[in-house]
């Protein structure tokens, strides 16, 4: 048949099904009809009417029996077939109470955890991201996918390249710099500066108000004259209040007329600077002298109609050469393309394949289980499927009504799933100190439904369809003796369950692995050399109210900020910083004196701006030569300290104390090396420190913030309210708001490790339960299966201790198997964790010699329970039970 | 379904087929039809009504034959049915698919 006429009938049959009533009625009269017909036939040939009726009453025989059959033709047997088997699964599922609820529990635990991870995979890998036509869209880096570009270099590519309709660019350097006044308490806004061409770019419009005018564009970076709100500040703030576009706000003392309110849909901070909140938008005056230098720029391009990212990359890198060898005395430039979506997903996607490896795997060993709990079941029914058998079933039948029963339960566990996974994705949205991108936008969409749908009804059928096929075999005589206790009997079943538990093992093994491994690495990670000293270390935002224009000016806020700081109770000593270790970052370009550099050759330390004290604060040891001192002043000598890796890579085998930085075009110096410190650990724990160089505070202004950074003898969080009453007579208007503990750095520098940790290690968990039930389960089945064995051993005088040996022995046999199978798996599997592993390799031997001895372990214990049962079989009894 | 023998068949699809047949002659409704098979075969074949409106359901739901309503020679609403195109195919089919069948069997009877 072809598919037309197909899709023809049934369109027909879901019309008349639509009009049963109708047509039930229509057939009714239409059968009338015949009858009148017939008994009038009847009456012609002289038969008195009355009993013309009867007789051809008679005739038609059963009415409603003839629609019956009649209306088969419409409402199809299989609909009614379907309502009944489900009425019969749901009368099975209450008289077997207990393996209802395990059932619905261990299936929708499983398919909450597929559900909840799929939805975090839907919203970063499928869900398109939230700008006009997005797939056009190219994240422009420079060199690596995280380095920056100049602003200089930005300019040129945009007029000169022919790829893309346009390019537009944010700042990374002087975000979360502006500090509102005006409305309130003072705060500290998170400001990003963007080229005023951003918006339409990505094709964002704002909710009310306008985008940036050419004209504001051209205004001074540290002035901005507009900015833009994002949602959830103008929210926050001014309580959605519209009025406040057009107002001119307070910000670091200059008035800044609010352009627009941007779109909730538009959320910078989850897409490029995940963990982050970004509050205000501000234009960047690319002509201002004033601005930023150096590497500055994250670039977005939106390719023309037709090109490809190819194309352009081959396009941009001549233009990058272009560029280089016209202008030496800008920073290098070699473009980077790639798609936006892939940059922006790109961090999270190890981490999210092997998550949905491991529930995965979790719902097969969720199936095998239930497969497993189902064939016993099935010993159990066996009486009960030969006699419907014996009554006409057929066997395709019976078959549909055992996959019919499975799916039933299944989607019962399905909505206990849907539950947790609203309950999961609502926590996963909320968490914010956790740095994954679009995290915000996770929910149970209609995708996720229908996964969860596909998920109830495909781990139903796959888990009914085992015990389904037995019934294939199942033997009509056999059943309808008493079934069970034959000493054979079954010996293919055995063999199916013993797979079954063989293969739960497996998986339960490679979950074990990869959980495992994460967690040595996240051991090991833990157990980095930082470099400094979290423990009872705490720093708390303190730049001052008002503006700084001169040094010494800079220096007695300084000093008297230091003075009040030491000087309150349980401090031991404090300094002040510029960026905190495992949160910001900056890198210059130096030179140091008498030696010579090819271009893009020079050392690029990581700058951090510190005070005395700051060393002793934060707990980085001094390795050679001395740190800062009070003395280090604007007056007096400039020093710099660096630190190890600097040090070897600047005076390789010799003293680096002594020698002379400048930057990098050797046009002023930036210190003379008073001493080296050891590396600190300051863009992950994982990675290890580059270059770093310290510069002194008090004799440079070129600095985004100022951290105090205190030591304490008491637990940290309790000393901020008391810094904070010490620091308000020097400045009644100190946004002190921002206390965070430098363990909380570290803690939220490994949170995603720990995360992932976490999710697998209870996936294993989870997944070792369920295969040490299914162990227990097969064992104590096939006790049960041969008490009367077990009965005539015993009499004839087996002793207990032997037949749990035996019985323990079949066990490990099993389990023995499973390890075997899932090592070998893992093995595979445990590559992909690749990038994720730290400190060991993916064939750790430690790690797997571990799971193996806790997977034995488990197995002997789950073995060893029906082993005692079986050995105190009273051998009287179990012979006379039959 | 896999367990009913397609010898079962045989009953219910010459049913069918010979529905169809006898929609060639033009509109019928039920009634006429059971009575025509019966005069046709010289009172041989005789169609139970238990089949026969379950068969014509399933004729028009497969879109062979279609219903319409109409009025009988004694002015009582009742419902005739006409050939499809499709039907007409199909007819053709099954004629020739039976003619086979019957032929073989007859072959091996010795009949013919």
């Amino acid at each position: 048949m072809q598919a037309g006429s197909i899709w023809k009938r049934f369109r027909r049959r879901l019309r008349y099904w639509l009009n049963q009533s109708e047509r039930q009625r229509l057939l009714w009269e239409e059968m009338e009809f015949h009858i009148e017909s017939m008994a009038q036939d009847l009456v012609a040939q002289d038969i008195p009417e009355a009993e013309a009726r009867a007789a051809a009453r008679r005739k038609f025989g059963n009415m409603t029996q003839t629609s019956e059959d009649a209306r088969v033709a419409w409402t199809t047997r299989w609909m009614s077939d379907l309502w009944h088997d489900l009425r019969y699964s749901f009368r099975g599922m209450r008289r077997d109470a207990g393996f209802t609820v395990f059932a619905i529990l261990i299936a929708g635990l499983g398919i909450g955890a597929s559900s909840t991870v799929f939805s975090v995979v839907n919203a970063l890998l499928l869900r398109p991201l939230p700008f006009r036509d997005p797939v056009r869209l190219v994240w422009i880096s420079n060199g690596n996918e995280s380095t920056n570009t100049q602003t200089e270099h930005y300019s040129d590519l945009r007029a000169l390249n022919g790829s893309f309709s346009d390019l537009a660019a944010f700042a990374d350097w002087g975000v979360g710099n502006r500090e509102l006044t005006g409305t309130g308490d003072p705060q500290r806004l998170t400001s990003v500066p963007v080229t005023g061409n951003f918006f339409a770019m990505l094709g964002v419009q704002p909710l009310i108000g306008r985008s940036f005018t050419a004209e504001e564009c051209r205004g001074s970076y540290s002035a901005p004259p507009a900015m833009l709100l994002s949602y959830n500040f103008w929210r926050r703030q001014f309580l959605s209040d519209p009025g406040v576009v057009g107002r001119k706000l307070i910000l670091d003392n200059h008035p800044v007329t609010v352009a627009g309110v941007l779109p909730a849909s538009f959320d910078f901070g989850s897409i490029f600077t995940p963990g982050t909140q970004m509050d205000i938008f501000v234009p960047w005056p690319l002509t201002d002298q004033a601005k930023p230098r150096g590497n500055t720029m994250r670039i977005i391009g939106r390719l023309k109609p037709g090109v490809t990212v190819r194309a352009a990359q081959a396009e941009f890198t001549a233009l990058g050469k272009q560029l280089d060898k016209q202008h030496p005395e800008r920073n290098g430039i070699i473009p980077r393309l790639m798609p936006l979506a892939q940059h922006v997903s790109g961090r999270a996607r190890p981490a999210l394949f092997v998550l949905s490896c491991a529930v995965g795997i979790v719902m097969l060993i969720v199936c095998a289980n239930l497969s497993n709990l189902e064939l016993a079941r099935l010993s159990a029914r066996q009486k009960e499927l030969a006699m419907r058998r014996a009554l006409g079933a057929g066997r395709f039948r019976l078959v549909r009504q055992m996959i019919t029963e499975s799916v039933a339960l299944s989607c019962c566990g399905a909505a206990l799933g849907l539950i947790l996974a609203v309950a999961g994705t609502r926590g996963l949205a909320h968490l914010h100190a956790f740095e994954l991108p679009l995290l915000s936008t996770v929910q149970i969409d209609g995708s996720t439904l229908v996964f969860i749908l596909l998920a109830a009804v495909g781990a139903g059928v796959l888990f009914g369809l085992l015990p389904a096929l037995q019934i294939s075999e199942l033997s009509l005589r056999a059943g309808l003796e008493d079934a069970g206790r034959g000493s054979t009997g079954g010996k293919r079943h055995a063999w199916i369950r013993d797979a079954l538990v063989v293969s739960e093992i497996a998986f339960a093994c490679t979950l074990l692995v990869g959980a495992g491994l994460l967690m040595r690495s996240f051991l090991r990670v833990l157990d980095v050399n930082l470099g400094f000293q979290p423990e009872r270390a705490a720093a708390l935002r303190i730049d001052p109210s008002f503006r700084i224009s001169r040094l010494a000016q800079q220096n007695s806020f300084i000093d008297d900020v230091l003075h009040r700081a030491r000087s309150v109770p349980g401090i031991t000593t404090a300094g002040i910083t510029d960026v905190l270790p495992l949160r910001d970052d900056r890198m210059w370009s130096v030179s140091v004196k008498g030696q010579f550099y090819e271009k893009d050759r020079h050392p690029e330390p990581y700058i951090r701006v510190v005070t005395d004290g700051y060393f002793e604060a934060a707990g980085i040891p001094l390795r050679a030569g001395r740190v800062f001192t009070e003395r280090d002043r604007a007056s007096s000598e400039p020093v710099v300290v660096i630190n190890e890796t600097m040090a070897r890579t600047i005076s390789p085998g010799q003293n680096p104390v002594g020698q002379t930085i400048t930057d990098y075009r050797r046009q002023h110096v930036l210190g003379l090396v008073v001493g080296v410190v050891a590396d600190v650990r300051h863009a992950s724990l994982e990675a290890a420190s580059g270059p770093e160089m310290y510069l002194a505070m008090r004799q440079t202004g070129d600095y985004a913030a100022m951290q105090l950074v205190v030591r304490t003898a008491l637990p940290p969080d309790s000393l901020a309210a008391g810094i904070r009453t010490a620091l308000r007579p020097i400045d009644p208007n100190l946004p002190v708001r921002e206390f965070v503990t430098f363990e909380d750095l570290v803690d939220r520098a490994v949170s995603p490790r720990r995360f992932l940790m976490l999710l697998l290690a209870g996936f294993a968990a989870f997944a070792l339960a369920l295969a040490s039930l299914g162990i227990y389960a097969v064992i104590s089945y096939s006790v049960n299966q041969r008490v009367q064995e077990i009965g005539i051993r015993i009499a004839l005088g087996a002793s207990a201790a032997d037949l749990q040996r035996r019985i323990v022995l079949r066990t490990l046999g099993l389990a023995a198997l499973g390890l075997a199978l899932g090592m070998a798996g893992s093995r595979v599997l445990s590559s992909a964790l690749g990038t994720l592993l730290y400190g060991i390799t993916s064939g750790d031997p430690v790690t797997f010699i571990e799971v193996g001895t806790v997977l034995i372990a488990v197995a002997a214990i789950a073995g060893y329970i029906p082993a005692w049962k079986a050995s105190r079989i009273d051998p009287m009894v179990a012979l006379r039970s039959n | 379904m896999g367990s009913e023998k397609p010898k079962a068949d045989l009953l219910p699809g010459t049913l069918d087929m010979l529905v169809l047949k006898l929609l060639m002659r033009g509109h019928l409704h039920g009634y006429a039809i059971a009575q025509l098979i019966q005069q046709l075969s010289d009172d041989l074949l005789r169609v139970e009504e238990g089949s026969l409106y379950p068969a014509l359901q399933r004729l028009e739901m497969n879109g062979w034959i279609e219903g319409e309503w109409g009025l009988s020679a004694n002015n009582r609403r009742a419902r005739f049915y006409k050939l499809t195109p499709d039907g007409r195919k199909h007819l053709t089919e099954e004629s020739a698919r039976y003619r086979q069948v019957t032929g073989a069997v007859a072959r091996i009877m010795g009949f013919a």
